[in-house]
């Protein structure tokens, strides 16, 4: 399915980069030329409670903000999203549009039976992707998990190229970046793990770089199509 | 009292005075991807601002730390943080009476604490900007996004704005100090949005350039004598009105609550002039209009959109300037429509009833969908309800998925 907009929904816990996810998305999309908008859900700011961001992406400009309730994508950030419904909406795809795709970071199935007929209902093609041991695994932090979630749906929708994620990742942490203080902390965690910034960029595209290319293979396996773009 | 124009000349960081028409409306813009904190921030560094005095707490936005480090760079003349939202707009008051251009942020339940000094801002005339980045104010408690404030600040004698996107509210900071500063004028502003809708959404906003600024506030242009306790425009701390009862003392502060109204209504023509009118229209001949404020404009216009791709056609007014009320403006765009839908981010509809006291057959409102407390208002939301106001079928939204 070719859309005119692509909208994205990252349900994840505080502290694992579900707003930067989103916003290094949005930066994306709109350094490939599309128009994008990205914004973050959450209450007071702490680490391991529902923590939710939304990506639109699309050919033309992008009006709606706010918690996206019809969404084309979901990204599972945490199992706990799933298990304990740490979630804004119940069950965790409330919501999710025909044809839709789900992409859940976990190395262990998940869904009930119920959750998998309903969506096999919806049409809804289910990726699982163990990000967190991938992100371990290049980047040597669970910290990149967000990175993983950002390659995967590219990968998968190609709604952002490569370049043009580079280049988001480049401003993002490239320079110093003005966030809050929860956000400015784990910044500062991050960056002590790596002995030079271009180190942590160099890892984060790595990881982001694997996560797509898992992504696009699996898309083209199973045939599943969602795309940006002008509908022929 | 200095005679020269400051036009032209260099503030200490470089930057150049310039005629803020040239600088708003002509000079070459710069396309930035931003959130509406940075974007606060942005404007900010072009407006010369004297004092911009912070409670930087949650709920709020990250434009109070951000504009902190505007202060550490030397864009700001003074930054201090109060003891509280009341102290905040209190101390606003002192740093304005003493002559300086004074910028400040709340929202929510901090905009509520500091009420009492809103309506005293407007009576001593002056010309403060705070930025409103709504939230929800009742209990249970909330941080997110409730635009129900508003309608308290809409009788306080406010100069009263709400911003829709992050672009609005980038050019109506730096416009805002222009109208409100201007003689005939000389209110404070308080520039809304919705909080985390425009302040925490990352969106492509074009910035002036860095190297420009707003010429300095000039406290001379100010109507009133400065107005210390000694010299109000009557006296009123010796000798306070509240102290006596005489006819003298009611009339008094009866005709200048009047003044600070009539002051209002001369905002109109600069307001006009700055923000392209009081309100922006888009096919007012269709015969359903969608009437909104803020980001229930976005949402409309989405909304609009899915509604025309199913070949219903909505017209749209969006309202720019909540005080002054553009109550002519309004009557004439919506003297087609049979049908005004007014979806609002707000439990009782603050907007559909200012709208139904102003225009004839005012049973062509319809006042909502409303949603409150954070809760976001999805487009199919509004097409669906207009959809049912028009007794065409719809599907069961929340049933999608669940």
């Amino acid at each position: 399915m070719i859309k005119r907009r692509i909208n994205i929904r990252m349900s994840g816990l505080g502290g694992q980069g579900a707003v930067t996810a989103a916003h290094v998305m949005a930066m994306a999309a709109s350094k490939d030329g599309k128009f994008a908008i990205s914004n973050p859900f959450f209450g007071a700011e702490k680490r391991m409670a529902p923590a939710e961001s939304y990506c639109r992406i699309g050919i033309n400009k992008i009006y709606d903000r706010g918690e996206l309730v019809f969404p084309d994508v979901i990204q599972v950030f945490h199992p706990q999203v799933i298990t304990m419904g740490k979630s804004y909406t119940m069950p965790f795809y409330s919501g999710i549009k025909e044809g839709g795709v789900v992409i859940i970071n976990t190395d262990m199935p998940l869904l009930s039976d119920e959750d998998v007929n309903r969506l096999k209902e919806l049409n809804v093609a289910v990726f699982e992707i163990p990000g967190t041991n991938i992100a371990l695994e290049i980047a040597g932090t669970e910290l990149a998990t967000n990175m993983t979630m950002i390659g995967s749906v590219s990968g998968i929708t190609k709604c952002v190229s490569m370049q043009g994620l580079e280049a988001a990742l480049q401003e993002r942490f490239g320079k110093k970046f003005v966030a809050s203080g929860g956000t400015a902390t784990l910044d500062e965690a991050i960056k002590k793990k790596f002995a030079k910034k271009e180190m942590l960029l160099k890892k984060n595209l790595e990881t982001v770089t694997r996560a797509y290319e898992i992504g696009a293979e699996w898309a083209e396996k199973n045939n599943v199509e969602l795309q940006v773009g002008v509908a022929a | 009292m200095a005679t020269q124009s400051v036009i032209g000349q260099k503030n200490n960081k470089g930057q150049t005075f310039t005629d803020p028409r040239y600088m708003m409306h002509e000079a070459e813009r710069t396309p930035s991807f931003f959130t509406g904190s940075e974007v606060i921030k942005e404007a900010i560094r072009r407006a010369s601002c004297d004092v911009m005095i912070a409670y930087p707490i949650t709920p709020q936005s990250e434009a109070a730390a951000l504009i902190g480090e505007l202060f550490a760079e030397g864009y700001i003349g003074d930054y201090f943080r109060g003891e509280s939202e009341f102290a905040v707009m209190s101390q606003c008051a002192g740093a304005a009476f003493g002559g300086a251009r004074v910028f400040t942020t709340t929202a929510g339940p901090g905009t509520m604490r500091a009420m009492e000094n809103f309506p005293m801002w407007a009576g001593a005339r002056l010309p403060i900007q705070m930025i409103v980045t709504c939230r929800g104010i009742n209990s249970p408690l909330s941080i997110q996004p409730d635009t129900l404030e508003i309608s308290y600040l809409m009788q306080t004698g406010m100069l009263v704005w709400h911003a829709e996107t992050a672009q609005d509210f980038y050019d109506w900071i730096l416009k805002g100090y222009m109208v409100s500063e201007e003689p005939d004028v000389h209110l404070p502003l308080a520039l809304c949005c919705d909080g985390f809708f425009v302040t925490h959404t990352k969106d492509m906003v074009d910035l002036t350039p860095v190297d420009m600024c707003l010429p300095p506030y000039d406290p001379y242009r100010s109507p009133v004598p400065c107005m210390d306790m000694e010299c109000p425009p009557v006296r009123m701390m010796r000798d306070p009105f509240v102290m006596k009862s005489n006819y003298i003392s009611y009339a008094t502060h009866a005709s200048w609550q009047q003044e600070v109204w009539a002051a209002v209504e001369r905002s109109r023509k600069h307001s006009i002039a700055w923000l392209d009118g009081l309100i922006d229209t888009e096919n007012t001949d269709a015969e359903i209009l969608l009437l909104a404020s803020g980001t229930a404009v976005s949402q409309g216009r989405e909304a609009i959109e899915i509604l025309a791709d199913e070949g219903i056609r909505v017209g749209l007014v969006k309202v720019k300037t909540l005080r002054p009320w553009p109550g002519e403006e309004i009557i004439e765009a919506t003297k087609n429509a049979k049908h005004i839908i007014v979806p609002e981010f707000n439990v009782t509809g603050w907007l559909a009833r200012e709208v139904k006291a102003t225009i004839p057959n005012n049973e062509r409102v319809h006042a909502g969908p409303h949603v409150c407390g954070g809760m976001t208002m999805p487009p199919e939301i509004i097409a669906s309800e207009i959809k049912t106001l028009l007794g065409i079928k719809v599907q069961t939204l929340s049933a999608r998925g669940s």
